[in-house]
């Protein structure tokens, strides 16, 4: 061995970074100021805004799994804010703006990268919405727009025009539109929330949420009691079944989400594809996969198992667009239990019980919003209760009044 | 392909079927409060364990009941919607609109 290496090897600097990322867990302590209960992207998201920009550092992520193992590592990584709703655009335009600047935030490398996405019209009626799309889009700040055959088929010279029977007659281009490595936003801001003081415990899972009155107190976990003055639940999936427990009913069905990925190959697929006649949508990861997504699971089911139906279905529809890829292995396959709302808009904010702040109704659109809802989500919790402007749309009132937020022409294949 | 029982046409592929969401009590339209409208139009019953719901066999348009696990997908039993539902509920508009 060189010596110069050995030097370096013994020197007291060697290794840099002496403290780990996320240290190790330890014991629970009786009472925290807040407690959030689910460690994927938008729970460990709040807690870093909690504590870096509102110096609320009492605070415990408590996980039943490990850390961003559930939706947050089961999404098919896309961000984008080519909603239908002004009020859907304007909130998943700020995300997208905080996605931008995030590797900076963190000084952690989450892999942004704004491709573009495109989005493919087979009917006229498709046409006028995306023209409706575009302009909302445009007026919120986004950049879309709506381009015809010719320049779809400069930006993705490999793509099918002529599917089946459901010839491509324009596209929706989201300039705005990217990817990031999912699993790396939520170890970004696990580390910078657990660096200035946040818990993180992990195998640790809420059975039983307590109240004095109709304010909430504490919760029970596997690993014993812990007092708190307030609670935020973001457990995507199981939402509905943990707001029982804290004694209210929220709208969702679960449904699973199946997705999966090719064998790595060489570049061809710089933006992210997708069509919502053939449900179906096809990006390429900076490794090289191919990753292809879709519709939900036809009906309802607590469950990630796959079906070989959608399998089926999905890959038809991804080799109508890309013919070639018939030639291509499959590597992995996976689902996600996804809480849809009927309007395809979150729930956010306040809940029947005080204190207790609810970040649901996720469905497939959750990890795109993962920043703003993190953002929102503190500022609602270090507020005392004052929910912000961006989310008040979001309310589980509205389900009460009719007033939902109706994203039906942006949603589940669509992205 | 997992396969479902129809009450009309027997053992039938899955893909054959819509389903239709749960069976829930529908309140009184002509009485009850609009909030709970809203909770009969918007909610079910989230829990885990064998729920009651309406099934479509599309190809011939038959609308039945299905008992059904929501975890494990295991369908306990499918019936005709005549087991629970004997009188024709009337849907046509009061005339006060003029």
């Amino acid at each position: 061995m060189p010596f110069a290496l050995l030097k370096f090897g013994l020197n007291d600097d060697y290794p840099y970074e002496r403290e780990p990322d996320i240290p190790a867990p330890r014991d629970l302590k009786s009472h925290y100021d807040v407690v959030i209960i689910g460690g994927g992207g938008h729970g460990v998201a709040t807690a870093y805004y909690l504590a870096k920009y509102h110096g609320v550092t009492n605070v415990a992520i408590l996980e039943k799994a490990y850390l961003g193992g559930g939706n947050t590592a089961r999404n098919t990584a896309v961000i984008r804010s080519n909603y239908l709703t002004p009020e859907g655009v304007k909130f998943y335009s700020a995300s997208v703006k905080r996605y931008e600047q995030l590797s900076n935030e963190f000084d952690f490398n989450i892999m942004y990268s704004q491709r573009g996405q495109l989005t493919l019209a087979h009917t006229d009626a498709t046409v006028r919405a995306f023209r409706q799309r575009a302009e909302v889009n445009k007026h919120f700040g986004g950049r879309t727009e709506l381009i015809d055959r010719q320049a779809i088929a400069e930006l993705v010279p490999t793509l099918n025009l002529d599917p089946a029977d459901l010839p491509v007659l324009a596209g929706l281009w989201h300039r705005d539109g990217a990817t990031a490595r999912h699993d790396a936003v939520a170890w970004g801001y696990a580390k910078g929330a657990t660096q200035r003081g946040v818990e993180l415990h992990q195998l640790t899972e809420v059975t039983d949420i307590l109240k004095e009155g109709n304010k909430v107190t504490g919760v029970v976990t596997n690993r014993g009691r812990i007092q708190c003055n307030s609670v935020v639940q973001a457990v995507a999936g199981h939402s509905a079944l943990l707001a029982r427990k804290a004694g209210f009913e929220l709208p969702l069905v679960a449904y699973p989400l199946q997705a999966m990925v090719t064998q790595p190959v060489k570049p061809f697929l710089n933006p992210l594809v997708s069509s919502s006649a053939l449900h179906c949508y096809v990006q390429q990861t900076s490794r090289g996969e191919i990753v292809i997504g879709g519709g939900s699971d036809p009906y309802p089911l607590y469950s990630s198992r796959s079906s070989l139906e959608l399998k089926e279905s999905l890959i038809a529809h991804a080799i109508e667009m890309f013919p070639f890829m018939s030639e291509m292995r499959l590597l992995r396959q996976w689902a996600g239990i996804t809480d849809m709302t009927t309007d395809y808009s979150p729930i956010m904010g306040l809940s029947p019980v005080e204190n207790y702040y609810i970040d649901a109704g996720w469905g497939t659109w959750g990890f795109k919003a993962t920043p703003i809802c993190g953002w929102t989500m503190a500022e609602l919790v270090a507020s005392g209760g004052r929910v912000p402007e961006l989310i008040q749309p979001f309310a589980l009132e509205r389900f009460s009044h009719f007033r939902q937020v109706n994203e039906m022409g942006a949603t589940a294949a669509s992205h | 392909m997992k396969r479902m029982q129809c009450p009309l046409n027997g053992l039938r592929n899955i893909s054959e079927f819509v389903y239709g969401g749960q069976v829930t009590t529908m309140p009184n339209p002509a009485t009850c409060t609009d909030k709970q409208w809203a909770h009969y139009v918007f909610y079910e019953d989230n829990d885990i364990g064998v729920m009651r719901e309406w099934w479509l066999h599309a190809p011939s348009g038959y609308w039945f009941i299905a008992e059904r696990h929501n975890a494990s997908d295991e369908i306990v039993r499918t019936y005709d919607a005549s087991e629970c539902f004997s009188s024709r509920v009337d849907f046509s508009a009061s005339e006060t609109a003029s």
